[in-house]
């Protein structure tokens, strides 16, 4: 290509470092009025025709990386309408955006359900036929004492101090926290386990499935299911929901891996369902912030303090309130027809 | 592949190099010196709480510790435009695969799916990912839909005092000159003027023999009058050709007799 390169990089500087004030403008947040849409896509439009000008030309290797840059970025401006200063909303990001994206992929939570049933049902049988597989099954501290011992001793716990929970005076902060913290942590790995096509997520499920169901056999085996209802559903109502929901989260992800019944290339697929398993997995650390609190500071309680009656009414009552939120909350009438994917609360 | 390739509408092509799993770890360790002083202040803060109330420092410490690194990395990729300190140090950033805006909720995902990128230690699975996907992306880059890029230097050198002024024998034939132009990519340009800017980081041993293979490549391309490059070096010859190549421009000398060679510090090949 026949150049003169001095001229045309004399010539074309003046409008390349217009572009770029202009787009440092832009990522600052300034609005542009139509002139200045106009100005800058005009100045787009002339640095991409200098890049492919110059783009043979050996001896302008950085003038062309500086133009590939500034093309770049300017193509980002332009071409991606969606504004980094989008007005937060988050009472409409929980009255609409969540319970609709959970409901958009309702199928995933219900495999997440079934898998986890499907492991608490083999947590059960194992605890019924092999008594010592308590060890294997049941998280640690759980397999330590019969059940009956434990309650026993919470109870006479209970009433020596009056108002506090087992072994502790007053940790319920603490304690919280470390429930945050811990089932949030379990809960991304759920969700991000999705990326091996969704087994880690089904192993994660049904690992927890066997835990849950080899607790509940034993504490009825052992005739304190009514302790063990009060204790599990204040916190564990809104825990075990939100666990499912990350593992819902997971096979999206996984479904997205494997590409079965669709003809979107790869990226495509993973990029349409991103923001989708964002939204649920934020929805996911919501309630679980909710049940690190009651599982704290009303579960750690039991009888004499709060009557198991008014614990199990409780939890009965939040998994009415979830249902009801998760199934109405954000409907129309045009369901399924769905929210474009935005996640951001 | 090592270049993000982007195509835009208007049919012009760009592209941006690809980070390497090195520079990404660097990067990491980095951001992840920076976590743990911050970690260890925010411990420092937590413990003067404890005076006051030692469940409110427990609470603060369990639940801080956790959301610090999210916050920490998420908070820096948005508000820097993909940089993170760690990132910034070693000139990387990130980027929408596709060149757009990258958005809250790639940042998000991409972050929460390190849980998955540090499996079983030391971001075994991400680093194996980042080797055997084309774009060099890990779990959470490829669910995310980003890349992470070298940053672009926009700069250019500074040939004047790179090559100086000194007298360019092979000027004295422009034909051949444009000729050699003409058939150096682009590449094979930035290479000659990079082997000039680093040539005091590279052994005396090396600098000879990369001199003389960058000298024999362009003499093989255009055949320069053998009284013209005679008594040249061949570092002196490279300097010469990067000289024609980004410095067009500059008359040609008056014709001259042959001087002295110059000897380029004992790196005559």
């Amino acid at each position: 290509m026949i150049l003169d390169l001095d001229k045309f990089l004399a010539e074309g500087r003046p409008h390349w470092h217009a572009l770029e004030g202009m787009l440092d403008r832009l990522e600052a947040g300034a609005v542009l009025e139509l002139d200045g849409a106009r100005r800058i896509h005009w100045l787009y439009e002339r640095a991409s025709a200098d890049l492919i000008r110059l783009g043979t030309f050996a001896s302008e290797p950085e003038t062309c990386r500086y133009l590939e840059a500034l093309v770049a970025r300017a193509y980002a401006e332009i071409h991606d309408t969606h504004s980094r200063t989008a007005r937060i909303r988050p009472f409409h990001w929980v009255r609409r955006t969540f319970p609709r994206t959970f409901r958009r992929h309702i199928g995933a939570f219900w495999i997440a359900l079934a898998i986890t049933v499907a492991g608490m049902v083999f947590g059960g049988v194992a605890t019924l036929v092999d008594p010592d597989s308590r060890h294997v099954t049941m998280p640690f501290g759980h397999d330590q004492m019969r059940p009956s011992e434990r309650v026993r001793r919470d109870e006479e716990s209970q009433r020596a101090t009056g108002r506090d929970g087992p072994g502790q005076t007053s940790g319920h902060g603490s304690f919280s926290g470390f429930l945050m913290a811990h089932n949030t942590r379990i809960s991304i790995l759920t969700m991000s386990l999705g990326m091996s096509f969704g087994i880690g997520t089904i192993v994660m499920l049904f690992y927890n499935g066997i835990g849950v169901g080899a607790i509940a056999v034993d504490y009825i085996l052992d005739g304190q299911g009514r302790f063990l209802a009060g204790w599990i559903l204040p916190h564990g109502t809104i825990e075990i929901p939100a666990i499912l929901i990350a593992g819902q989260a997971g096979l999206i992800l996984g479904h997205a891996m494997l590409g079965r019944g669709s003809n979107l290339p790869f990226a495509a697929r993973l990029r349409r369902i991103g923001p989708d398993v964002v939204t649920l997995i934020l929805g996911v650390a919501l309630f679980l912030v909710y049940a690190g609190f009651i599982e704290s500071f009303l579960s750690q309680y039991h009888e004499p303090i709060v009557p198991y009656a008014v614990k199990i009414a409780f939890g009965l009552a939040e998994l009415s309130a979830l249902c009801a939120y998760l199934s109405l909350s954000g409907r129309t009438r045009g369901e399924p027809g769905d929210d474009p994917p935005t996640s951001t609360p | 592949m090592t270049h993000l390739r982007i195509r835009t509408p208007e049919g012009v092509e760009f592209s941006l190099p690809l980070a390497g799993p090195v520079s990404r770890a660097l990067a990491l360790i980095a951001d992840s010196l920076f976590i743990w002083c911050t970690m260890a202040f925010f411990g420092y803060l937590m413990m003067f709480l404890s005076v006051v109330s030692q469940d409110a420092a427990g609470t603060g410490m369990t639940v801080g510790f956790f959301l610090l690194p999210f916050a920490y990395l998420m908070s820096m990729e948005w508000l820097n435009r993909g940089q993170t300190i760690g990132k910034r140090l070693f000139g990387l950033r990130v980027v929408d695969a596709q060149g757009l805006k990258l958005r809250p909720a790639q940042i998000v995902l991409r972050n929460l799916l390190r849980a998955v990128d540090m499996l079983p230690l030391l971001y075994l699975v991400g680093g194996v990912a980042c080797l055997a996907t084309r774009r060099a992306q890990r779990l959470g880059d490829l669910a995310a839909g980003t890349v992470v890029v070298r940053n672009p230097k926009a700069a250019r050198p500074d040939l004047d005092q790179l090559i100086g002024t000194r007298f360019n024998s092979l000027r004295a034939h422009p034909h051949l000159a444009a000729r050699l132009r003409q058939r150096v990519p682009a590449a094979e340009a930035a290479i000659a003027l990079q082997a000039l800017v680093r040539r005091e980081e590279t052994e005396p041993a090396s600098r000879v023999e990369l001199f003389r293979d960058l000298a024999d490549h362009f003499r093989g391309l255009v055949e320069f009058p053998p009284e013209t490059a005679e008594g040249l070096t061949d570092e002196q010859y490279v300097r010469d050709v990067v000289d024609l190549l980004y410095r067009p421009r500059l008359a040609a000398p008056a014709p001259r007799p042959a001087e002295p060679v110059d000897d380029m510090a004992g790196t005559a090949g």
